[in-house]
């Protein structure tokens, strides 16, 4: 007798000949993900991931913990596995699931007879167990439409498993196997958000942080790395590059309006990161831009600073409120730290009335006329990579 | 490269005698002090000497002085403990609108909980108006608190007549944060009439995570903590005896006369560099404590200028290091704009700086000024 997790794949069961390859990928992603925390046996039966630990010290609230945060996974439990006997699994399941009947008023059983040598039928085992529950716990009702509690007992080709209750898995496609594509990141709300959201659909992340030391303090630095390793335990490992972005900031203040100043500090940093996005063979751009969010990310100036690269960019959070951006952060555990009071070079920098319909030709002509090629060229070359896991 | 290190006002480094000690105690006399054997007597006699030398340093007797871990929990203590006891004698709370956020945050706590708690205020050198306060104080009153030197500008507050104010005119217990003044002025709580004092050791060459509180005799308050019979129940929980010792290694090397003389001199070379910059205005008065300059460059926002002075080796702090990312509430009760207190600077002294530090800040100023980008109004 011993304790295993059950997991149920996401919307990767739609797809059709190259399957095995998501599975293949998720598998290695889950592995790795709890390697940590002892050594497994993980397979893949019927469309379900078994985990079974190989050792008894192996803490299963922690594998549940861990598991929660794997793109990929539509719903996972905890079950027990018992011999295929109708013996043993009456023995064992009222104790098993005493713990989660406490507050039920009503359950059912669901049986799945996926051995069809098994002696009983799938109603009979219902039958069975759930007479034995009612024995047990005497006060509870049977409800098969609308239970409490769920119990389901599973006859599989290798052994019974028993199960009641399902927790809800992060959802999307497994880290890796969309690509790569390069989040620009830089402390707030938004990045991290819009980071997870694609890791969500299978990307792999790189991550862009433009610093401008001494508008820019070292904690600011540490507070998106901070970040982008919440992300990472949804997402992997990420490489995060830093540039030094002070002498651009800098030769845009002096050599441009004032009004522009946001859009073609973006401009820059568009073009930056799609030229390091393609070094490490990213094929896309990520942004937490948000439309109408501040005068940078009005229609306008965001087909302004779309322009700048040539690279596929993507902006998961470009029809969502703030609120709703906020809720997800408070999800995934980054509120707290992208909140934290580190200075920006805001208040150095930002013009007090930016342009919100900036027009591209002049934009482009400003940005020109600044000339910066030879400086984003040598930030390009000073930009500091780490990993961040 | 020499590293200026000017923030000593948010913390000091470790003299090497107090390190030494408290060195020592971790390592060899790592006794429980309330421990029955011979171990635990050895540290208890590092203790109990640590409080006499603390009550020396400010003329009071041992069994006044307990040990806590730093100010923060001294000046809750003082905060909590005697609004809780004092609930039913009256609710009113004063406290300097210029108090460190250790008092001033506790205060705001406890006027959430329904205390009538008001903010005396302070005229432009930052100094509490005693007429003022005066309108302030009702039969009511159970506790003032007013700190002895200002951590931000170094405002020197006139303690002992404040004391006689508030005692002239109700029964309140007086609290003085004496963080910023312990072993640069002399404490005098007797004499002042005061009844709590806090002080730490971090801020006079000992180690963090001690500091002391000074009650006196007739004080009464409900104390923060429960659970043991350490320090008669008043501060229970086993005593840091390797902090506590470094923190009176650290107290037995004040000079502070000497000490004094030795600050008034960097200070005044300090303010004749600083005033010939054009741009750096002062915002501490003339009579503030010398070992503390509070000043403002002139467009050049602080945390710039901090990161600027950081790559010249130069270590200051933009107003008080407690308060991160906000503007300052000392300052703005002294009536400064905010343009001006965006733009603070904190420079504080201990007797380990020299001109050649003050050299270093004033070119590193300059040469910032000089390419700094500003802030735009």
């Amino acid at each position: 007798m011993k304790e295993i997790i059950l997991i149920k794949l996401g919307e990767m069961v739609l797809k059709g000949l190259n399957r095995k390859s998501f599975e293949e990928i998720l598998i290695k992603n889950i592995k790795h993900k709890i390697r940590s925390l002892g050594a497994f046996s993980v397979k893949i039966a019927q469309s379900t991931i078994y985990i079974e630990p190989l050792s008894d010290d192996i803490d299963l609230d922690e594998v549940c913990e861990k598991i929660s945060q794997v793109f990929g996974i539509a719903a996972f439990s905890r079950a027990l596995i018992c011999t295929k006997d109708m013996n043993t699994i009456l023995n064992v399941v009222t104790d098993y699931v005493a713990d989660d009947l406490k507050f039920a008023k009503t359950f059912k059983v669901n049986a799945k007879r996926s051995d069809k040598k098994f002696p009983l039928k799938s109603p009979e085992i219902c039958a069975e167990v759930g007479g034995k529950i009612l024995e047990t716990f005497p006060k509870l009702k049977v409800d098969v439409k609308n239970p409490d509690i769920t119990i389901t007992v599973e006859i599989r080709d290798f052994s019974a498993c028993i199960h009641s209750k399902t927790i809800k898995g992060q959802g999307g496609m497994p880290i890796g196997t969309s690509g790569k594509a390069t989040i620009l990141i830089s402390g707030g709300i938004d990045s991290p958000v819009a980071a997870y959201m694609m890791a969500k659909r299978g990307l792999t992340l790189s991550a862009v942080h433009f610093e401008s030391p001494p508008y820019t303090s070292e904690r600011a630095r540490m507070k998106v790395e901070k970040l982008l390793k919440i992300v990472s335990q949804y997402a992997g490992p990420i490489e995060m590059h830093t540039v030094p972005f002070t002498k651009i900031q800098e030769t845009i203040r002096d050599k441009c309006p004032e009004e522009l100043f946001t859009i073609i500090m973006r401009r820059v940093m568009m073009q930056v990161a799609s030229a390091l996005a393609k070094e490490d063979s990213s094929h896309a751009l990520i942004t937490g831009e948000s439309l109408g969010q501040v005068a940078s990310q009005t229609l306008y100036a965001i087909e302004c600073t779309d322009c700048a690269c040539n690279m596929l960019t993507f902006r998961p959070l470009i029809g969502m409120d703030k609120q709703e951006i906020i809720d997800i952060s408070r999800k995934i555990g980054a509120f707290e730290t992208s909140i934290e009071p580190y200075e920006d070079c805001c208040t150095v920098f930002t013009p007090k009335h930016p342009r919100t319909r900036p027009i591209l030709k002049f934009v482009e002509q400003a940005q020109k006329d600044a000339d910066m090629e030879e400086l984003i060229k040598k930030a390009i070359e000073n930009t500091k990579t780490i990993i961040i896991q | 490269m020499r590293i200026s290190y000017l923030d000593n006002s948010a913390t000091t480094k470790v003299s090497q005698k107090a390190a030494d000690l408290a060195y020592k105690i971790m390592t060899q006399y790592y006794g429980n002090p309330s421990s029955l054997h011979s171990m635990g007597i050895k540290a208890e006699k590092y203790i109990e000497s640590a409080r006499e030398c603390i009550a020396e340093s400010m003329s009071v007797s041992a069994k006044n002085i307990y040990f806590t871990s730093g100010s923060t929990e001294s000046n809750n203590t003082v905060l909590f403990g005697v609004a809780d006891k004092l609930k039913r004698r009256g609710n009113r709370i004063i406290v300097s609108a210029i108090e460190h956020p250790s008092v001033y945050e506790s205060a705001q706590e406890l006027k959430r909980r329904g205390y009538d708690v008001v903010f005396a205020p302070v005229d432009k050198n930052g100094i509490v108006v005693l007429e003022e306060l005066e309108k302030l104080i009702f039969n009511d009153t159970i506790l003032v608190s007013v700190m002895y030197v200002n951590n931000e500008t170094g405002s020197i507050q006139p303690v002992d007549q404040i004391a006689k104010i508030v005692k002239a005119k109700s029964n309140a217990y007086i609290h003085c944060d004496c963080v910023q003044a312990y072993g640069k002025l002399l404490l005098k709580p007797k004499k002042w009439n005061v009844d709590f004092v806090s002080v730490s050791a971090h801020k006079v060459h000992g180690p963090k995570g001690v500091g002391a509180l000074y009650i006196s005799d007739n004080a009464k308050f409900t104390p923060l903590l429960y659970g043991g019979e350490q320090q008669r129940k008043i501060r229970p929980g086993t005593e840091a005896a390797p902090l506590i010792a470094g923190f009176s290694a650290a107290v037995s090397e004040f000079d502070i006369n000497s000490n004094l003389e030795y600050i008034k001199e960097l200070n005044s070379y300090a303010i004749k560099k600083l005033s010939s910059i054009d741009g750096v205005t002062f915002n501490s008065n003339t009579d503030a404590l010398p070992y503390i300059i509070n000043i403002s460059v002139d467009s050049i926002k602080s945390e710039t200028m901090l990161h600027f002075l950081e790559t010249q080796n130069v270590f200051i702090s933009s107003s008080s290091a407690c308060a991160k990312g906000k503007k300052s509430y000392v300052l703005k009760a002294m009536g400064i704009s905010d343009n001006m207190i965006d733009c603070a600077l904190r420079i504080s002294f201990s007797k380990y700086n020299t001109k050649e530090d003050i050299d270093a800040l004033s070119d590193g100023i300059y040469e910032g000024l000089k390419t700094l980008a500003r802030i735009k109004r």
